[in-house]
């Protein structure tokens, strides 16, 4: 080592790999909502509305020329698509704030084209509202995910917890009449469904994606056995829940826009806002986390310091189950007072994506939830304002936008060294 | 501490892979054990270790009987080890690495990062190491990573230190400096275990030297015994450490490398501007510390590795963009460096391992139907050719030893005609025995007038085998030189440092 200072220091050269991506999916998009511009030009302006009943400020409502607030929005996508072809001609990423904006400007644009013409205005703070909702149930999906990988085991099972969770709580909550019954149940059933996984991934080393998808096809099969036979004959003590109210949190709440959208919700919401942060500093900044992360890293290294590797990854995924049935129970003491069959309609596949599409990482991993979260809730708006679009297309969007976020936009991530790998002493 | 093994005896299924072995460390001394790959060193480590419960016998420290449930007691009781395969975590940092199973916190649960900075720092200081604490362990060279584990062990106090074959990925250079470390920890009363099968490391800074072959201990011997008889206690029979072979006659078929050059997906020029020319009839030794490149290499050379720029000509034919079917057919031969992953199928057996590549046309192959007599033929000639010690040619290869698993390697790619013969790492986790057999074929297929290619990690064998050697570093050549160039040289070169007057590339 110290010789090697003597003569020039050889060092790797390295030439930059720049990813095409970026620029041909911008090009393609801006393509084609030029095309959808010329080819299906409407007339008239559309609404924006900000303002909800209540605010503090109130802000006045806008209404734009509806072609010419689009185009304008297609012309900054264009030199969005310029700027990012630019920039990996000459070898350099395309920063974020890029891909930002261009899909701003290109959702804006194609609101005010879908909202032309139309009496309805596009109520925007409850867009948000909506988005956040929509998004509640993949927050903690995604965070029971990224737990449970970060420990090495691939938790496919997510979908299971979410419905085992709503299913509980739905009956907790209607037995007891306390959404707070129901909330502790949902968790326990959550817990309960990572243990059964644990079981089998983690002490039968059975292969980790065989065994959660047999728990979702099984979950979604006992509770609509359940649903059918026991909830919907009596449905009255069973399956009528009192859902938590809605708290708005003083002063916050009053904020323009935001306010009612992020500050006017139930305690699982604010559970959320506390549940991403709290995940983060336990897995970052305790030695339970840096215990968890390195038995998702490295088994081998971890058991020679002394950690109890399959302990470590139980610890996990019971606490990523319990997270994830908190999402569960979202679905029924908060959005609706029953339980539904399948009502979870395969958001914990999204929440999957989501961990993907976060990197492993609780933040990230929120933040694309709330991605998802906001294209579903899109659709609904969209339907509000007539757009011309057939419901269908609408209905796809959150699952398009999860294939382009993993498909094209993650770039490139690292899952932890040992997911889905189940440890074996020799 | 004084460590004390009596009679461990250790068995998996009908295996034994310690045999009632006794061992005594004292503190402040350096005990080496010498043995081949497979003789059971690293099974009795990990017995000690607690990674494994013994069947029989016992551990004692300072004549305390000891009962290991796991690393974490053995660590608890002041055992350090430090794998061959180093148990660090590649995306955590150094200090993250020192204080993992070993943590402080302060209020709220929160790790205590500084404090094991600190220790990092305090632990660097005392051996003169230059460790940045926060570095992530994947940035740093193998040699810094070792240092690593040496502080992860001297954090935990450990008064007890077992180096599991640590020189193996150290350049020549380094490993001195290793074994200063070694010395200095042993000034400091520390009792040090040794695990090699390299003589020359013995030699250097054994104190007391322990002989295991097959799992028993077969003698203790002393560090100023003459290699061959430290390599007949290790073998069991006399062997000859060195390779015969005339002055090359050469040949009319050449191979022509001009400025090949790979990228990883990374970005990283892994194979950079590298040129070279091999004669009929001439081995060229392509030498270097693992990881510099030369897999890459290889694996282009056989098309198995897309080269994004330069040439590889085969008797003037160009071989770069070609399948790896028709790199096959030009009539290369390869020996991949990983023999279970990349040279056999473990479940066929060495009957179909045999005529892995010769799936196209007779004599296996009429008609799109498997030859099974042409196969079973050619197969138990093989076996006897190349002395396979197989129960027979239907066993699954994955039962065959290491060196007999490498010689169906070997059998397969040197059965053919050949224009180009590409081995790497032939000898790798191969005994003694199979090494010389493996040594003097490369050689008769170099006396028939094929170019050889070999890349080698072992400067031993690099120096034995070779007509002509190139050292590469970081992706590069360092220089080509001729095999008696003196170790020191080559030592440095492999560091990077190209010596005066050569001619890189």
């Amino acid at each position: 080592m110290t010789a090697a200072t003597e003569t020039e220091a050889v060092e790797p050269r390295h030439v930059t790999v720049v990813s095409r991506k970026a620029p041909v999916a911008f090009g393609v998009i801006t393509l084609l909502y030029g095309l959808l511009l010329a080819l299906a030009s409407r007339e008239g302006l559309t609404h924006f509305r900000f303002a909800t009943d209540g605010d503090f400020v109130h802000l006045p409502s806008v209404a734009l020329p509806a072609m010419t607030t689009a185009w304008v929005c297609g012309l900054i996508a264009l030199v969005l698509t310029g700027l990012a072809f630019a920039l990996t001609q000459a070898a350099r990423k395309v920063p974020i704030w890029v891909s930002v904006l261009f899909a701003v400007a290109v959702l804006f644009g194609f609101l005010a084209w879908g909202g032309a013409g139309s009496d309805a205005d596009f109520p925007i703070a409850r867009l948000l509202a909506s988005s956040v909702l929509l998004a509640v149930p993949l927050v903690f999906g995604a965070l029971g995910g990224v737990l449970g990988e970060r420990a090495g085991v691939v938790n496919i099972a997510i979908e299971a917890q979410l419905l085992a969770g709503a299913f509980t709580a739905a009956i907790v909550g209607s037995l007891t009449d306390s959404p707070w019954a129901g909330l502790v149940a949902a968790i326990a059933a959550g817990m309960l469904v990572a243990l059964v996984l644990g079981v089998f991934a983690i002490t039968y080393r059975v292969e980790q994606i065989i065994v959660g998808v047999v728990l979702n096809v099984l979950v979604i099969g006992l509770t609509s056995f359940f649903y059918s036979q026991v909830l919907v004959p009596d449905a009255q003590r069973l399956n009528s829940t009192t859902r938590f109210g809605s708290w708005a949190i003083p002063g916050l709440s009053g904020i323009p826009v935001i306010g009612p959208a992020l500050f006017r919700q139930s305690v699982i919401v604010y559970l959320m806002y506390i549940a991403v942060p709290a995940v983060w500093f336990a897995m970052f900044r305790t030695r339970w986390g840096l215990r968890l992360r390195a038995v998702g890293e490295h088994p081998q290294a971890a058991d020679t310091v002394g950690i109890k590797v399959e302990g470590m990854r139980y610890a996990g995924i019971l606490v990523a189950g319990g997270v994830v049935g908190i999402g569960g129970a979202f679905y029924t003491v908060v959005s609706v007072s029953s339980f539904g069959k399948e009502m979870t309609a395969g958001a914990g596949f999204i929440a999957l994506a989501a961990v993907i599409f976060g990197k492993w990482d609780p933040v990230r991993a929120a933040m694309a939830a709330l991605l998802f979260g906001a294209a579903s809730s899109l659709q609904g708006a969209l339907s509000i304002v007539r757009a011309p679009v057939p419901s269908q297309f609408m209905l796809m969007l959150p699952y398009v936008v999860t294939i382009l976020a993993v498909a094209g936009f993650v770039g490139r991530s690292r899952p932890p060294a040992a997911d889905g790998t189940p440890y074996v002493k020799e | 501490m004084k460590l004390e093994l009596r009679g461990i005896t250790k068995r998996f299924g009908a295996l034994v892979a310690n045999d009632h072995i006794n061992l005594t460390v004292e503190p402040g001394e350096i005990h080496c054990l010498l043995g081949e790959n497979g003789a059971g060193k690293s099974t009795l480590m990990n017995v000690l270790y607690g990674l494994y419960t013994a069947d029989e016998g016992e551990v004692l420290l300072d004549g305390e009987v000891q009962h290991f449930r796991g690393p974490g007691d053995a660590m608890a009781a002041g055992i350090g080890m430090v794998h061959q395969h180093f148990m660090l975590i590649p995306v955590f940092t150094v200090a993250e690495n020192v204080m993992l199973g070993n943590e402080t916190t302060l209020s709220g649960g929160r790790l205590d990062i500084q404090a094991a900075r600190e220790k990092v720092r305090a632990i660097a200081d005392r051996f003169g190491f230059h460790v940045d604490p926060d570095a992530l362990i994947e940035d740093l060279p193998v040699g810094v990573q070792q240092r690593v584990e040496i502080i992860k062990a001297l954090s935990r106090d450990a008064k007890v230190l077992i180096f599991d074959e640590p020189t193996a990925v150290l350049t020549p250079q380094e490993t001195d400096e290793f074994m200063g470390i070694m010395r200095q920890l042993r000034d400091e009363g520390a009792a040090i275990v040794f695990i090699t099968h390299k003589l020359r490391e013995v030699r250097e800074v054994a104190d007391r030297i322990t002989v295991v072959r097959r799992g028993a201990v077969v003698g203790e011997a002393t560090a100023d015994q003459p290699d061959s008889e430290l390599a007949a206690m290790m073998v069991g029979r006399a062997v000859e450490l060195t390779v015969h072979k005339d002055e090359p006659r050469y040949a009319e078929t050449s191979l022509e490398v001009s400025g090949l050059e790979v990228t990883n997906a990374q970005g990283a020029v892994v194979v950079d501007d590298v040129s070279f020319t091999v004669r009929g009839g001439e081995i060229l030794v392509i030498a270097g510390v693992q990881g510099n490149g030369q897999t890459e290499l290889t694996e282009a050379l056989v098309g198995l590795e897309h080269a994004s720029a330069g040439s590889v000509r085969l008797a003037g034919k160009e071989l770069v963009g070609r399948s790896v079917n028709q790199v096959l057919d030009a009539g290369v031969g390869f020996i991949p460096e990983d023999r279970s992953t990349d040279g056999l199928v473990g479940e066929f057996t060495v009957a179909e391992n045999l005529m892995l590549d010769r799936r196209q046309g007779p004599p296996f192959v009429r008609a799109g139907m498997l030859q099974l007599g042409a196969r079973d033929d050619f197969a138990r000639n093989a076996v006897e050719e190349f002395d396979i010690r197989t129960q027979g040619i239907t066993e699954p290869v994955a039962r065959l030893s290491g060196g007999n698993q490498q010689k169906v390697v070997v059998a397969r790619e040197l059965s053919r005609e050949l224009r180009l013969l590409v081995a790497a790492q032939p000898t790798r986790g191969v005994d003694v025995g199979s090494i010389e057999f493996i040594h003097k074929r490369i050689v008769a297929t170099r006396d028939a007038g094929v170019p050889v290619v070999v890349i080698s990690t072992e400067l031993d064998e690099a120096v034995a085998l070779g007509d002509r050697i190139l050292v590469m570093y970081r992706g590069r050549v360092v220089g080509i030189v001729p095999a008696d160039t003196p170790r020191d040289v080559l030592g440095l070169m492999m560091a990077g440092i190209a010596p005066e007057g050569s001619a890189a590339a």
